[in-house]
């Protein structure tokens, strides 16, 4: 099914994957105890355990040097592809491969809303592993990036009270400050006023610059024309097309006017 | 890939294999199979170097992992902690309040109230040995269960040892009890007992009781991320280990009402263990259970099993906690 370039160094090779994920949901249709109970006894899942297969057999080889849009339309399973091939999320079935540790660079980085952004910042890098010596280099450069506080001292301030757009802001910078192998990035481009997106663009230019692959998930379809060679299409979990952007593009936007 | 292909082209009852089928294959334009080479993406993957994401790692290399992570899990634990308390007004002395105010409802109940077991001599420094050790391990239960499902946005979104967040949850616990652990000494000197040699003893029953805490919270945060329901579960569980640990009345009182095998079950209780040696370390003249050094020996046996058991067993999930 999957072409491979014998010529060319693959870094991230999938596998007939599949992914299914679990959600716990409070108040289903048929909460009451009974029917739990009902459940129980006849063992079947339903209730508040659904199973969402939001990857249904996906094969692709991605080469070094390449920069990949992942495109589809909103729940097609693109941010969660990304995920699994970041490791983050299991595979269920078939397999994901790649070179190195894959980063994926997403906004919704869950941070802790109670502390002020700089321990954010040093609880970020950590957790990417980074020395202390290093985070303890990066810190202020980070915030600088972030430019949260270009209006006033926003960075010795809890989360919580930090804009939407500010949030953002900080979690990309954060993400942001590291070098990567594989680079995936969900949407992060969207974050942010104008003047923080052209920001962020430059930066993740140069990420790819330094990254063996990037893969770029966005709705945004001129950013995607402007970083990447090639497209994958993924609707409702399996592979619709993948090849040059400028193809593929043409047979999205063709489905997406339907 | 191939086999959903031939699937759909059930009709065709010889399904050519290899390359010839690229021709009859009805995919887009990717549609190509992997032609000369015949080489199968995994074995690409194989020869490239390429590992699988999600790969378990050996036990060795994940241990590595978490050791690098240590400035990570600190940072983690004096985080939660600092967000813990950072809406109340008194912030950090909340730390040393809440053993004392602890302490405090047990002293009023049990000592001036009730006046309970009156025979026994320092009964309230007893009582609160036994309230503050057991509350270390309750605490740790509690905070571990919810160690992967509460953080479940930050394990989508950032790769780290998965094991940095039931010991980060356990290293909040552990200084908790530190500093509960002076306010027990300085209740046990206003008892009227003497500062002792013993107390020293306190130093490693400190480190076994955490080790078996560790691997206690590590097993609770898999077994809650696989298991929710079980959180509902845990106060009862608790309590009962509560009633089974002598915490609030003489472990003279199983002796008496209990034997044979029912009495080695209710000694071999990890807590009991702990409660009890570390009452021997404190008070004076107190009745064990059983001797001190059978007392250690089963404290050490205990740790090292749970300890290790628990890590174990927390690794081997370590690929699926993304999943929810």
């Amino acid at each position: 099914m999957v072409e491979i370039d014998n010529d060319r160094t693959p870094t991230v090779v999938a596998d007939e994957a599949h992914i299914i994920y679990r959600v716990q949901q409070g108040g289903g249709t048929n909460s009451s105890p009974l029917a739990s109970f009902k459940r129980m006894v006849t063992g079947s899942k339903g209730g508040n355990i659904r199973e969402v297969h939001a990857v249904k057999g996906v094969s692709f080889v991605a080469y070094k040097g390449e920069a990949i849009g992942l495109i589809g339309t909103n729940g097609s399973g693109k941010s969660t592809l990304l995920r699994a091939v970041a490791g983050l999320l299991p595979v269920s079935k078939g397999a994901i491969y790649a070179a190195g540790q894959p980063s994926l660079l997403g906004v919704n980085a869950a941070l802790m809303n109670e502390l002020p952004g700089d321990r954010n910042v040093e609880l970020g890098c950590l957790a990417m592993g980074m020395s202390p010596a290093e985070v303890a280099a990066k810190k202020q450069e980070i915030i600088d990036f972030s430019g949260i506080n270009d209006k006033g001292d926003f960075s010795s301030l809890p989360m919580r009270t930090y804009s939407s757009g500010m949030g953002a802001r900080l979690r990309f910078s954060i993400a942001a400050a590291k070098e990567h192998d594989v680079l995936l990035i969900d949407e992060a481009l969207a974050t942010g006023d104008a003047k923080f997106r052209k920001r962020s663009e430059q930066r993740v230019r140069e990420l790819r610059g330094q990254a063996g692959t990037v893969f770029l998930v966005s709705h945004s379809e001129q950013s995607i024309r402007d970083t990447c060679d090639r497209c994958i299409w993924l609707e409702a979990g399996t592979i619709r097309a993948d090849g040059p952007t400028a193809d593929v593009m043409k047979e999205y936007e063709a489905y997406t006017r339907r | 890939m191939l086999n959903s292909v031939t699937s759909h082209q059930a009709s065709d009852s010889a399904v050519p294999s290899g390359p010839t089928r690229s021709e009859h294959d009805p995919m887009p334009e990717t549609a190509v199979a992997p032609a000369d080479s015949g080489l199968s993406l995994k074995e690409l993957a194989r020869r490239n170097g390429l590992s699988a994401s999600g790969r378990l790692p050996s036990l060795p290399e994940y241990t590595r992992q978490l050791l690098a992570y240590r400035h990570f899990i600190q940072a983690h634990a004096s985080a939660k902690m600092s967000s813990a308390l950072g809406n109340t007004k008194l912030g950090a002395v909340w730390q040393v309040l809440t053993p004392i105010f602890n302490a405090g409802v047990y002293y009023v109940i049990f000592g001036l109230v009730l006046q309970t077991h009156k025979s026994m001599d320092n009964f309230v420094a007893y009582l609160c040995i036994g309230v503050f050790v057991f509350q270390f391990t309750q605490s740790v239960v509690q905070s571990g269960t919810n160690a992967i499902t509460s953080n479940l946005g930050m394990i989508r979104a950032l790769h780290f040892p998965r094991a940095s967040l039931p010991l980060s949850a356990a290293l909040v616990e552990i200084r908790n009890f530190l500093v509960a652990t002076v306010v027990l000494l300085g209740i046990v000197l206003l008892t009227g007992e003497p500062i002792t040699v013993k107390w020293l003893l306190l130093l490693p029953l400190l480190l076994l009781h955490s080790f078996f805490n560790v691997g206690l919270g590590m097993f609770m945060a898999r077994y809650g991320s696989k298991v929710r329901d079980v959180k509902q579960l845990i106060p009862f569980i608790m309590r009962f280990w509560l009633y089974g640990s002598a915490v609030l009345y003489p472990v003279t009182q199983f002796e008496s009402l209990l034997s044979g095998w029912q009495l080695q079950i209710v000694e071999a209780n990890p807590l009991l263990i702990f409660i009890e040696l570390a009452r021997s370390a404190l008070l004076d003249n107190v009745v064990l259970a059983n001797p001190p050094a059978v007392l250690w020996i089963q404290a050490t046996v205990w740790s090292l099993v749970v300890g290790i058991g628990g890590f174990v067993y927390f690794w081997r999930g370590e690929k699926g906690y993304g999943r929810g």
